[in-house]
């Protein structure tokens, strides 16, 4: 259930976490949050700044360079009734704790037969577009959306970041919570409008099923999540003035993914372009081609498009860059080939 | 300083031992400490360039991706005697993996300062024709090589020193990390391989008492890592005070026991970070007056005075290496910023060979 609470105010996609975070952590004692630079610097990318301080160390805790154990330990902290909200600064850096995730963090509830629960958040950044190359600017929704067991989130703009991080931390399953880091309203990165929004100033859940039709239209459906999505928003003021009406679907959850969203939008549109700013094989653009492809085929009047990162590591150099990450400009140009004006 | 007994080491132990190491230090051969100086030396004058270089396009605002240098940028200024006082002893042969934070390990083992340059600012006749940057950089004609994850690069100095005694060379590997790295699985995994199968491995650990903004005695359960080598049955040395000549000596000896089949060792250098973990890092995390304490003891001017005093040099001599150091680092920049940008398409390049 979404509920609207008309006291709101402008926050960047940071704030909203951190109030969320906040006001989580004053009604339940049992949320710790650890990571990397979580305490006294706030997040390298601003999602606990000030809770150190209101909070104090034993409930926002630094922790060493030794991601295989403070992930391990939100798991047996998890096990015994706490709910750990972990942070792991950048997506890439996930590999080192991997089995923690997929062997354990993921499987623990079935193995159990339902018998341990283990509410953790894990929290951490994705995202490309500034140069910081192959390991600190993937966007691995995939690679976590394979893994049954985990749910996955992306939300995109700062209403939907806060409620779907407040349902994150209630959920009693481990939930894996990505945030862009352009999407956060740093003031040390690209400044987006997308990434300040009015938000409720109370606590609210938003579902972590939904997706959401951010702009109707009536031509071609485009799904995207975060930075795709937002792309997507500059694509279709590109489209309209071409005469195209496009309908823009924002994911925000990644697993489980909101079929009947995306299956409703291209019943009406007959066209679908599915943009992704992770790699192309095996990924979102893939999964939600199979599901319209198998579930929704009649509704297609041209085949899919997928737009995604094509099977290279994110390049250094900021011309390669651009080359492979998916933008308006190349939405555009892959909505003109499926719809004929 | 080789830690013997780590259990008992002493701060009062430690000075006079320092002391006894100090009055001995003119054994080094000149050709090295002016090797040292010179690598030194040009490590800072190239990032002191960086620095600037990174700044343009980020002015009056900050913005991470602008600039001809755009992304992360993580610079060593401050911790040169830690690849000073090991790579001097190695050769082309001998591995090198670093950190995120590599030039001055990468200028010490002869990396192709154009090349590297080049590839910092993105262009195409960089060392990875403009695909890895400064955090990721390849040089395997002299064995170099970093990159972005913490801890990763020390299984696989392991691992060209298992080569290396596979192969029934003398040659050896070192894994340079910073001290929040030691805190990471692969530190600890790495060293139990290398001590059961005495492999010639050396893990240089910088210690600039940070791991971003997370001070090491709130990260790490032990004040010194010579501790850890303990555990693992191997030799433990700590240099103190960012010395590049205790840290030649004690890394003769750990390269020595390696080349000679005695195994793996850990050297721990008490080491100055000088600037933010990135540029842009806003360091509210330590007081200003912390750094400048640190650039007033600066190893590296403190080589210089020692180098005339001690009479190994002229200062005539020494400004003629400081120009010639200039000019070579200029040059790298003008070659870097004179090359073209790949073309785009070339990202699809080089996934597979």
């Amino acid at each position: 259930m979404e509920t609207t609470i008309e006291k709101t105010k402008k926050l960047t996609g940071s704030k909203a976490m951190i109030q969320a975070l906040e006001q989580e952590m004053t009604i339940d004692d049992s949320i710790f949050i650890m990571g990397e630079d979580v305490g006294k610097y706030g997040g390298i990318f601003g999602s606990t700044t000030g809770l150190y301080s209101m909070f104090g160390k034993e409930r926002v805790m630094d922790t060493p360079i030794s991601e295989t154990g403070f992930i391990g330990a939100a798991i047996g902290a998890a096990a015994e009734g706490l709910r750990p909200v972990v942070e792991l600064m950048f997506v890439d850096f996930h590999g080192v704790a991997m089995d923690q995730i997929y062997n354990h963090m993921a499987k623990i509830q079935y193995m159990s037969g339902g018998r341990v629960k283990l509410p953790i958040v894990l929290m951490t950044a994705v995202g490309g577009g500034y140069s910081d190359a192959a390991q600190h600017s993937q966007t691995l929704y995939a690679s976590f959306g394979h893994l049954p067991g985990l749910k996955v989130v992306a939300p995109t703009f700062p209403y939907d970041i806060k409620g779907m991080l407040i349902s994150a931390i209630r959920d009693d399953n481990p939930v894996i919570f990505m945030f862009h880091k352009t999407l956060q309203g740093l003031g040390w990165m690209d400044q987006l409008e997308a990434s300040l929004g009015e938000v409720p100033e109370n606590a609210y859940a938003i579902p972590l099923n939904r997706a959401k039709v951010v702009k109707q239209g009536k031509d071609i459906t485009i799904v995207g999540a975060q930075m795709m999505t937002v792309e997507a928003l500059k694509a279709a003021e590109e489209l309209a003035k071409k005469g195209i009406d496009a309908e823009v679907i924002d994911l925000r959850s990644i697993k489980p993914i909101d079929k009947e969203t995306i299956l409703k939008s291209v019943a009406k549109t007959h066209h679908l372009l599915v943009v992704d700013e992770d790699y192309l094989s095996y990924g979102i653009t893939a999964e939600i081609s199979a599901i319209v492809a198998s579930e929704g085929f009649n509704s297609l009047n041209a085949p899919i498009g997928r737009l995604a990162i094509p099977d290279v590591p994110i390049p250094y150099s900021r011309v390669m860059e651009k080359f492979v990450i998916p933008n308006s400009e190349k939405i555009v140009e892959a909505v003109l080939k499926i719809v004929t004006v | 300083m080789f830690i013997n007994d780590c259990g008992h080491f002493l701060p009062l132990q430690a000075l006079v031992i320092l002391y006894i190491n100090f009055s001995i230090m003119n054994n080094i051969r000149k050709k090295d400490l002016l090797w040292m100086y010179r690598v030194m030396k040009t490590s800072r004058y190239f990032e002191e360039r960086m620095e600037k270089a990174y700044l343009e396009g980020k002015q009056p605002v900050f913005n991470i991706g602008a600039g001809p240098v755009p992304g992360e940028m993580h610079l060593s200024n401050g911790q040169e005697p830690a690849a000073a006082g090991m790579i001097v002893h190695l050769t082309k042969n001998d591995t090198v993996t670093a950190t995120h934070r590599p030039h001055h390990e990468a200028i010490a083992k002869g990396v192709d300062l154009k090349k590297m340059t080049a590839e910092i600012f993105g262009k195409k006749t960089g060392l990875s024709k403009g695909k890895g940057g400064h955090m990721h950089l390849f040089d395997p004609n002299v064995k170099f090589s970093c990159g972005g994850i913490v801890g990763a690069g020390i299984p696989h100095a392991a691992g060209a020193a298992l080569a290396n005694k596979k192969r029934n060379t003398n040659w050896v590997a070192v894994a340079f990390i910073g001290d929040g790295a030691t805190n990471t699985g692969a530190f600890h995994e790495s060293l139990n391989l290398a001590a059961l199968w005495k492999l010639p491995l050396i893990v240089v650990v910088e210690d600039n008492s940070w791991g971003i903004s997370v001070a090491k005695k709130d990260s790490t359960s032990v004040p010194f890592n010579c501790i850890r080598a303990k555990s693992y049955d191997i030799n433990g040395y700590y240099v103190k005070k960012n010395n590049p000549i205790e840290m030649y000596r004690d890394s003769k000896e750990a390269i020595d026991r390696a080349r000679n089949g005695e195994g793996p060792s850990i050297i721990e250098i008490q080491t100055d970070r000088y600037l933010g973990h990135f540029q842009g890092d806003p360091e509210f995390y330590r007081n200003k007056d912390e750094v400048a304490a640190l650039r007033a003891k600066d190893p590296i001017e403190k080589l210089k005075k020692k180098l005339i005093k001690e009479s190994y040099i002229t200062v005539q001599e020494l400004s003629t290496i400081d120009s010639l150091i200039i000019k070579e680092v200029d040059k790298a920049y003008e070659f870097a910023k004179h090359s073209e940008y790949p073309k785009p398409e070339e990202a699809l390049g080089d996934v597979f060979c």
